[in-house]
């Protein structure tokens, strides 16, 4: 019986572990999808942005040096030893938040009453945009990133269990809950939250009952901006910041047809069952047709989905009267 | 002291108020200009929505703006709450010229307005729609917002008691938990009518209130419209297709025609203007 298999045991908590993980990312699609109907492209590259910004912070480097030693014929690379890391992450914070109202002035204010789709090729095209000034500012090499966190197995559970489970991924798992409690919280007991949920329903009436939709937007994208970071802290701790980072957005899609592009309680839950899933799948299933399954599983499931129930566990039901 | 007024009396509005003053209630009232509109003209590139159009709304009236379809009533609405910016004209409101506002700016100024097409925030519920309402009267800052503790508690309940009188008001205390999108079409409509009175308003503006109900929805709306302007001496305008219904509840009638002003005046002049019964049963050209 499986079930009494401590390896299956294993496999479902780093699976729960890394759908965390998935979660985070598919969190800030969420929050600009519930707010103003956008599936923003971006938010990978959000998260790689915000990670390159921490490190350079963090390492002192001189934002757009390369292009600044070429334009002055200098070669100032840094200038110091970088920030302690608290101050660095309050700074990228405050990148976030700038980044954000950039995005709503240039990018959404001129793009006022268009339709979904076109918002959405505008955030591709941010991606590119974004993606450049990257690797403009910071330059493209592969950094690492030390904020701190514990890494490594930890002891305490291998001791009393005999699993082996990562602390980085406990972290991950307990700065998601935090940010999620914080997030609900945000959404349904303050009035911020009421003129979120406004906006998100209908621009004009919301207008109408004095609601700026500039401010509005701008609260959502820094919002998003700031989950980025924390995705891309974890992330970037996790695997190094590189140019990847932005690509784990990909795997953020299946997350969100599984749990709902509306529903922040359903990105946590479809990120935990694709975590698992795939982790599962690739235990049981994996050897009888050839491995590797992890790179499909979740699409795979994402499409079963698209089938059966389009909106998701726990997605409005979209409903068109004719 | 004598009866109160009797049926008779109330059938002329002049004994009525007379009556009204002799038992110590005060009469409605029509006071000075509240919004003074000047020289609109609106242009949608080679399109003339709206052409030089001017009128006044005063103080506790009743003011209706009818007109046949594509005359450019819901253009001079969206005017009014600054959906659309008129490219020559002023706008007067409470006696100072309105500069160019955004239309949250304006529904902050005291302008609240419902939709011909009702827009109603349809995933919340009758409350949290009419809640929103009250959003321009929120004063506490995000800081407190978020923590939500003391004086914002203690403001939203405040909000939630001027609410529920609203609810209780238009009689909808049944669905007070019901999201929007599962009511009938009155209901909303009559919701979306309480998330613009939450605002308290200086001037609500009513965009077809009354289009595609039947006879019995119709009435109760006549009468909600009728009570709050009433009640709460609340200045309205209000565009309505149905000619009887706006004869009867309005004060004053503004009708337009092809985006130009063709009469204005009381219901009974507007009636008898030659140029109003043309507009709605053509003219013969011989």
């Amino acid at each position: 019986m499986f079930l009494t298999d401590p390896f299956f045991w294993e496999i479902v908590v780093s699976g729960l572990l890394a759908g965390v993980m998935y979660s985070l990312v598919a969190l800030g699609f969420v929050l600009i999808f519930k707010a103003s109907g956008i599936f923003n492209f971006a938010q990978g590259v959000f998260a790689l942005f915000a990670a390159l910004t921490l490190v350079g912070f963090q390492t002192g480097q001189v934002p757009f040096a390369h292009l600044l030693s070429w334009i002055t014929g200098t070669s100032i690379h840094t200038w110091g030893s970088g920030m302690p890391t608290l101050v660095a992450i309050v700074f990228a914070l405050l990148v976030m938040i700038g980044l954000a109202w950039l995005v709503v002035r240039i990018v959404l204010r001129p793009l006022v009453n268009q339709e979904g789709i076109i918002l959405f090729m505008a955030t591709i095209g941010l991606a590119f945009v974004l993606e450049g000034t990257g690797d403009l500012m910071w330059g493209a090499n592969v950094k690492a990133l030390d904020v701190g966190l514990p890494q490594g197995p930890s002891d305490t559970i291998i001791d009393a269990t005999g699993m082996f489970v990562d602390k980085l991924e406990i972290s991950a798992a307990v700065v998601a809950v935090l940010l999620v409690v914080a997030l609900t919280l945000f959404s349904q007991f303050t009035r911020m939250g009421r003129a979120l949920r406004a906006v998100a329903d209908d621009h004009q009436a919301a207008l109408s009952v004095g609601i700026s939709l500039e401010t509005i937007w701008w609260i959502v994208w820094s919002i998003a901006g700031i989950v980025a970071l924390v995705a891309g802290i974890m992330w970037g701790a996790k695997s190094g910041v590189q140019f990847s980072l932005s690509l784990i957005a990909l795997k953020a899609l299946p997350v969100l047809m599984l749990g709902g592009f509306t529903s922040i309680p359903g990105a946590i839950v479809g990120g935990l069952i694709i975590g698992v899933g795939e982790k599962v799948f690739e235990l049981y299933v994996g050897p009888m047709i050839g491995g590797a399954t992890e790179n499909w599983f979740a699409y795979m499931l994402a499409l079963l989905f698209l089938l059966f129930r389009p909106q998701g566990l726990f997605g409005e039901k979209i409903i068109e009267r004719v | 002291m004598s009866l109160p007024p009797t049926a008779e009396a109330a059938a002329d509005d002049q004994t009525y108020a007379v009556v009204e003053e002799e038992h110590g209630l005060s009469p409605r009232r029509v006071g000075p200009v509240v919004m003074d509109i000047r020289n609109i003209t609106l242009r949608f590139g080679g399109v003339v929505a709206i052409k030089d159009i001017s009128f006044d709304i005063r103080e506790g009236e009743i003011r209706a703006i009818i007109g046949p379809n594509g005359a450019g009533k819901s253009s001079m609405l969206n005017v009014i709450n600054g959906f659309y910016h008129p490219q020559e004209g002023e706008i007067w409101f409470r006696g100072e010229k309105r500069g160019s506002m955004k239309p949250h700016e304006i529904a902050k100024q005291g302008i609240a307005r419902t939709f011909q097409n009702i827009a109603l925030f349809k995933g919340m519920t009758t409350l949290d729609n009419i809640m929103t309402g009250r959003l321009t009267k929120m004063r506490r800052n995000m800081f407190w917002q978020a923590v939500w503790s003391g004086p914002a508690e203690a403001e939203e309940i405040e909000h939630r008691e001027k609410v529920e009188k609203i609810i209780d008001f238009l009689e909808i205390q049944h669905i007070r938990k019901t999201p929007v999108g599962r009511l009938p079409y009155g209901l909303q409509k009559r919701v979306e009518l309480g998330r613009a009175l939450a605002a308290e308003p200086q001037l609500l503006l009513l965009d077809e209130p009354m289009a595609g109900m039947n006879v019995e929805e119709k009435e109760d709306m006549s009468r909600f419209i009728l009570d709050v302007n009433e009640e709460f001496g609340t200045t309205i305008a209000l565009i309505e297709h149905d000619m009887g219904v706006v004869m009867d509840i309005s004060d004053r009638v503004v009708v337009l025609d092809y985006g130009r002003k063709i009469g204005d005046g009381t219901p009974d002049e507007v009636r008898t203007n030659q140029d109003v019964i043309d507009a709605y049963l053509g003219v013969a050209h011989d």
